[in-house]
């Protein structure tokens, strides 16, 4: 049984805005860049503290991508902040050109990424980000699980030198992880070994990941259960040790099932050390208006979809 | 060591030979407008700017910067920085050729010195001298930020972008300079998408106006000089540079048609014949 204490229930962009003043506060060449949603992204703190070292870019987010790449070159180290759908779609030749082809060391900050911003739709949640990241040569693509992880992963970022895609989103989450972690990039976190199926799962999911092995365990089902926060570079040792234990996959994550962490996992498996996989995300289809935890639902990603794909991945090994 | 003008008249044809020649050689690659700005890149690597080739820094820290934006013209990027010793001449042999770090348009990639972005994907590069020149305000670096654009590609949108936030923040250790030759791909900008009142245009959002003759080595110096002079009094400055595609070349002057395609053999002689081997081939 997994037992993690709820510390709080804390939205990761929070943890992104505590991590970015952490960092005005240690790091003199970090500056932060927005694009008119300043509180969305809770770049407020930083922006009040360091105003020198806010750029305020209007609703102009090629622009913001470009003076960023910009900054880099002169040395600074850029966090551009605005929702991830504006953050990569909107910027996409933006980004690969000036940013991932240029080698620049730019942070890449989105919120309200996937189904769980809710009540605004289909226009602004993004399902398609990490893929569409994580294709570029030379980008980091980083999706942390909660707050506390979110705010390490912020102010780990800017000791990598390289551009970074960091996810994270709206809505209040439970928060688990230790305040103290020390996060490394492209190392993945086993929260519980186990013997019978490996889960695998980013952001919000890795807490319905693990809900959902306990709902398995109580079943008599022992599920490994990996925290993926670095989706590029995969840490594919991680993974391939446990599958050669448990023989099969489940992923979870709130994105396409086309481009995302699945489709990493299933590369590697097909590679690497062949095995059934059931992938819970999104297959194919826009979202929609609603709360975040009925989108879950309705969309199938919601810990009974982890459980019942953990149990149909189980009868085909 | 800043070159004088006589001496800037040298250098000139020989860049315009280097030109046609790593075109000519590999059948590839945008002679038009790169003949039109051989003064201009001239004036800027030989005279006007402050910095040194080598060691080649990569933030331009204390030095300044050029970002190029309209990266088709990599021939006379290429040939200037060659010839002013950011790397050696002969590599202008391997333009456009495989494992070259003299690429198609320019990059970072294989470490070519002088390049500190890429550029290809238009509309990109003032957006780039902006977070460059808020670098180099934020390190209390007083050089300036250098850009060059075209005027087509003052058809794409971020372009915009950047001007309305150059001028709303008071970026004055900008200076843009728009390669003003009227010519795109697919025909004369006026017909395409025109600009007409131009510098009004870059006046609304705040900018300093400045216009010169591209093509007039002398009025090249004049012009960048009074773009400097005009910095520094909280606006950006923009040139409108007015150019002649094809400059220096007589049957690819002034139109469209050379933008993007490379003399033959025949049509490499009679260039190469109307610009004196003043420095030596590559």
């Amino acid at each position: 049984m997994i037992q993690f204490d709820i510390q709080a229930q804390k939205d990761t962009r929070s943890g992104f805005g505590a991590g970015l003043l952490e960092l005005g506060r240690t790091n003199d060449r970090v500056v932060g860049l927005c694009a008119d949603l300043t509180g969305s992204l809770k770049m407020d703190a930083f922006q009040k503290e360091f105003p020198a070292r806010f750029v305020q870019a209007g609703i102009a987010e090629a622009n913001m991508i470009g003076m960023a790449a910009g900054l880099a070159t002169g040395g600074m180290i850029p966090f551009t902040g605005t929702f991830a759908n504006f953050s990569t779609g909107r910027v996409y030749d933006q980004i690969r050109q000036s940013v991932a082809y240029s080698h620049k060391n730019v942070k890449i900050c989105a919120s309200h990424a996937g189904l769980t911003l809710g009540e605004d739709g289909a226009t602004h949640q993004i399902l398609e980000d990490i893929g569409l990241m994580k294709m570029l040569p030379n980008m980091t693509v980083i999706n942390p699980c909660d707050y506390n992880q979110t705010k390490a992963a912020t102010i780990a970022i800017a000791e990598h030198d390289g551009p970074v895609y960091l996810r994270f989103g709206r809505p209040k989450w439970p928060v688990f992880t230790p305040e103290d972690q020390t996060f490394r990039i492209g190392k993945a976190w086993t929260i519980q070994e186990g013997n019978d199926v490996t889960i695998v799962a980013t952001g919000h999911l890795v807490w319905k990941a693990i809900q959902a092995a306990n709902e398995l365990e109580a079943k008599g089902i022992s599920a490994a259960v990996i925290n993926i926060h670095t989706i590029k570079p995969l840490d594919e040792e991680a993974i391939l040790e446990s599958v050669g234990r448990t023989g099969c996959v489940v992923t979870a994550e709130e994105h396409q099932m086309n481009g995302g962490l699945g489709d990493s996992i299933c590369q590697l498996l097909a590679r690497k050390h062949p095995a059934p996989i059931e992938m819970v995300a999104v297959n194919d289809h826009f979202g929609e208006s609603g709360k975040p935890e009925e989108l879950l639902a309705k969309y199938g990603l919601d810990t009974p979809d982890v459980v019942a794909a953990a149990e149909r991945v189980m009868r085909r090994k | 060591m800043r070159k004088s003008l006589q001496e800037l008249e040298q250098i000139v044809p020989q860049i315009r030979r280097d030109i046609v020649r790593m075109v000519h050689a590999v059948q590839s690659g945008h002679p038009g407008g790169s003949l039109g700005c051989a003064e201009f890149f001239t004036a800027m690597f030989f005279n006007v700017m402050d910095y040194a080739p080598s060691p080649f820094s990569k933030d331009g820290h204390n030095e300044d910067v050029f970002i190029l934006s309209n990266g088709h013209i990599s021939p006379v990027y290429y040939a200037t920085m060659a010839r002013a010793g950011y790397f050696d001449v002969k590599e202008l042999s391997t333009f456009r050729k495989i494992n070259s770090r003299l690429q198609g348009h320019p990059a970072t990639e294989e470490g070519l010195e002088g390049v500190r972005i890429a550029s290809g994907s238009l509309g990109q590069g003032l957006s780039v001298a902006c977070g460059v020149a808020q670098a180099k305000k934020l390190r209390e670096d007083d050089k300036t930020v250098y850009c060059l654009c075209g005027d087509g590609e003052l058809q794409e949108g971020q372009n915009w972008e950047a001007i309305m936030f150059a001028g709303h923040n008071k970026l004055d250790n900008l200076i843009l300079t728009v390669d003003f030759n009227k010519q795109q791909i697919d025909g004369s900008t006026v017909d395409i998408m025109g600009f007409s009142e131009l510098g009004s245009k870059f006046e609304a959002f705040g900018w300093e106006v400045l216009h010169m003759n591209g093509n007039e080595l002398g009025d090249v110096l004049r012009g960048m000089g009074a773009a400097l002079a005009a910095s520094r009094q909280n606006k950006p400055v923009v040139v409108i540079m007015h150019t002649e595609m094809g400059h220096g070349v007589d049957f690819m002057m002034g139109s469209h048609e050379w933008h993007g395609i490379a003399p033959n053999d025949e049509q490499l002689s009679s260039a190469l014949a109307q610009n004196a081997e003043t420095l030596g081939d590559y």
